[in-house]
């Protein structure tokens, strides 16, 4: 009967490592979707695949060097709205500037939106920043209206440290639409 | 010896179980590792049959097979044949990486070859937990099933079956193919993956608590050893695929946002978790190659393995960089320059553990007396192709050259290499290896060897051209090609014909086993074979080491 409490022994051995090797499985399943929240982070302080950052005013001063910024609109197939994206602003690195996108509503009825946006070259994301954006809330148009949507932005002077951005002239500013 | 008769005793209380209960009740690792064995066998068959077609429908420039295939196999006419068929190469591909990688590999090394050996090579009656091998056995046949009948539900609007390839990458996988083939395939995708998580599980608790009294973790085999490096990924890896596919289930079904950008998610999210997974996800169909190699280089040069202490760390430490390469797949999705010079540092320096490997098993053979015997060969088939893989691999591991390559015939000649040649070699190299311990008979060595030789022409025709058509830029996944591709297609699916023929010597020689039924010895290998399995009788009895094997 010796050997019958050996085994016992033997099981509750492996049913402590099984347990173990559960609780890293389910640890697993837990880190993949806390991925989420945690990548959306990442984003948002790396400035990773050109993620846009958030700031009260530029406190670093205007450089020599100057920097194109061209905005783009692209909308979310089905969405009866259309966008004018702002021309292009050319101004030195530093120098806060609003400009304006206009939406239109082509429908009769109200129309919910908000946007995702992203800047390229990516690698520009983390020092390119919004003082106010239209993008931070949700827009709503009521029907067939136009509306004036401002962004104020400037670009951080530290881009023209960055050895990667040296040749960059120009960066791009992209919202795309979607229903809401 | 006592042991024998203790054998004996043990016998006349519960002896084999007959019939069909032995297997659909089976809690014997020997038996489970058959069923896993003539599982991966059953869906090698269609899987391999699958990239038939599509390498019929590759062998001349234009469209030829698939508007035809879908019109028989779906019965869409006319012109709308042309874009079912189209689509259904998509499908095909997508089911021959699915099914190779989770249904054939997957099973067969691990499932197979690990549930056989590992108990009998450590000195353990059975695996650490019976039952829960049975359920990881039977629940990959409904998985295998959902995936088939994938195939048969609508994908995209108006086509059958997903399409979109293995990496089922949003939006395509989500938006893109709104029809229930994609929810089968996740499921699938879950219930195999439950599967490996279970047997992983049993794996390493079987390990760390079943050896026999002496065996020291340093001393235990490669074999085993590899097997636990390899239940180690699966445990970290496969629940992240669980996770993302999960979110891909509710993105698709119950309105969530997680890959969807309009509700603040993000596609390349999917591909981050998808390669956390997938990357591991490639050694763990390798590494138990990389163990079975081992053991056969080592007894047909009669000579213990070359730096087993470095082999044990080389895998460990493949197992562990494994995964932080992830983004390696990931280059073109516009990741900064400084990380992409991290994930290329990152690849390159798996280099070194594996090539630690590549010279124990040369430095192994060095100076020993070597025999040219069928498993032989396959292993060191098995060491060329991989290397062959390896080196290209290195060339993909620089971003500046992924640019031009990536997502093209170079990177499908790669991976095939490591895996197809490479993996699949291991499989038939511990096939023939160990057919004599698990059947008690004796293979022809003629025909073994005469399907070694006319498969590794075989898929060297297949796959060598392949890295011409990628380096002259044709991309993967397309049903049609320019004509400037057509010479070493054609060479490829001539390739895939001479391929066939040497799978059909494999299954004469199987019938021809059969039907002969030569005794095996125990150890028909002789002195080089050490490891505990050929201790025991041909096959194994159905209980073993009543009394524990020790070792001082």
């Amino acid at each position: 009967m010796s050997s019958l409490s050996a085994h016992s022994e033997k099981d509750a051995a492996n049913r402590k490592v099984m347990l173990w090797l559960v609780g890293v499985a389910i640890f697993m399943l837990g880190a993949s979707f806390a991925a989420v929240p945690l990548y959306d982070l990442f984003c948002r302080v790396t400035g990773y695949g050109g993620t846009t950052q958030v700031s009260d005013g530029n406190v670093k001063g205007v450089i020599g060097r100057e920097m194109g910024v061209r905005f783009d609109a692209t909308i979310s197939p089905g969405l009866p709205l259309r966008v004018q994206p702002a021309r292009v602003e050319t101004n030195p690195i530093g120098e806060v500037s609003t400009v304006v996108y206009r939406a239109t509503n082509l429908s009769d009825k109200p129309l919910k939106t908000t946007a995702s946006f992203n800047v390229t070259p990516e690698s520009t994301g983390i020092y390119f920043n919004k003082i106010e954006c239209f993008c931070f809330s949700e827009q709503e148009l009521a029907p067939y209206e136009t509306v004036e949507m401002p962004v104020t932005y400037f670009v951080d002077p530290d881009l023209d440290l960055d050895s990667e951005l040296r040749t960059i002239r120009q960066i791009t500013l992209s919202y795309t639409f979607h229903a809401l | 010896m006592a042991q024998a008769h203790a054998e004996h005793a043990h016998d006349d209380h519960h002896g084999t179980p007959t019939g069909w209960k032995r297997w659909l009740y089976s809690t014997n690792h020997k038996d489970i590792g058959l069923l896993y064995l003539y599982f991966a066998i059953f869906a090698g068959i269609i899987g391999g049959a699958l990239s038939g077609f599509m390498r019929w429908e590759l062998a001349e420039p234009g469209i030829q097979i698939f508007p035809g295939l879908a019109q028989m196999v779906y019965g869409v006419g006319g012109d709308a044949s042309l874009d079912a068929g189209k689509h259904m190469f998509n499908v095909f591909t997508t089911a021959h990486g699915l099914i190779m990688v989770f249904f054939v590999v997957m099973p067969a090394v691990i499932g197979g070859f690990a549930n056989y050996f590992v108990p009998l090579m450590i000195g353990a009656p059975d695996m650490a937990f019976p039952r829960m091998n049975n359920i990881s056995f039977w629940l990959l046949p409904p998985a295998f099933l959902l995936l088939l009948l994938s195939l048969f539900m609508e994908g995209p609007p108006g086509a059958m079956g997903v399409g979109g390839g293995w990496t089922v990458y949003p939006p395509y996988s989500t938006s893109g193919q709104p029809g229930p083939a994609m929810d089968y395939a996740i499921l699938s995708l879950h219930i195999a993956g439950a599967s490996s998580i279970l047997g992983a599980i049993n794996f390493i608790t079987t390990i760390f608590n079943m050896r026999a009294p002496g065996m020291t973790m340093f001393k235990m085999p490669l074999f085993p050893w590899s097997v636990l490096v390899t239940a180690f990924l699966l445990l970290l890896a496969l629940p992240v695929l669980a996770g993302a596919i999960t979110m891909l289930l509710t993105d698709r079904n119950f309105g969530t946002a997680f890959f969807d950008p309009a509700g603040g998610g993000d596609p390349i999210l999917f591909q981050h978790l998808f390669w956390f997974f997938g990357h591991p996800e490639v050694y763990i169909m390798i590494l138990p190659g990389f163990g079975i190699v081992s053991h056969i280089i080592s007894t047909f040069s009669r000579k213990p393995i070359f730096g087993y202490l470095a082999m044990v760390y080389a895998m460990v430490a493949i197992g562990a960089v494994g995964f932080i390469v992830w983004a390696h797949h990931m280059y073109t999705t516009g990741i900064s320059l400084n990380t992409q010079r991290y994930f290329v540092a990152a690849t390159m320096i798996i280099a070194v553990p594996t090539g630690v490997k590549i010279f124990s098993w040369i430095a192994t053979m060095w100076g020993g007396s070597m025999r040219f015997t069928t498993p032989m060969l396959w292993a060191i088939g098995f060491i060329f192709l991989f290397t062959v893989g390896g080196v290209t691999g290195v060339v993909l591991a620089n971003a500046g050259a992924d640019r031009a390559l990536h997502d093209t015939y170079y990177v499908v000649a790669h991976f095939h290499y490591v895996l197809s040649l490479g993996a699949v070699f291991t499989i038939f190299a511990g096939w023939y290896y160990w057919f004599p311990k698990m059947f008690g008979v004796m293979y022809n060595e003629f025909l073994g060897k005469l399907h070694f030789w006319i498969m590794f022409i075989g898929v060297n025709l297949i796959f060598f051209p392949q890295h011409f058509l990628g380096l002259a830029g044709m991309p993967r996944r397309y049903i049609d090609y320019p004509d400037a591709y057509a010479l070493w297609n054609s060479v490829s699916s001539w390739g895939y014909l001479v391929t066939l023929v040497a799978m059909g010597i494999f299954f004469f020689a199987m019938f021809e086993a059969w039907a002969r039924k030569r005794k095996a010895a125990d150890n028909p290998w002789g002195e080089g074979a050490t490891t505990l399995e050929w201790t025991l009788s041909s096959p194994p009895p159905y209980h073993q080491f009543e009394n524990l094997p020790r070792f001082k």
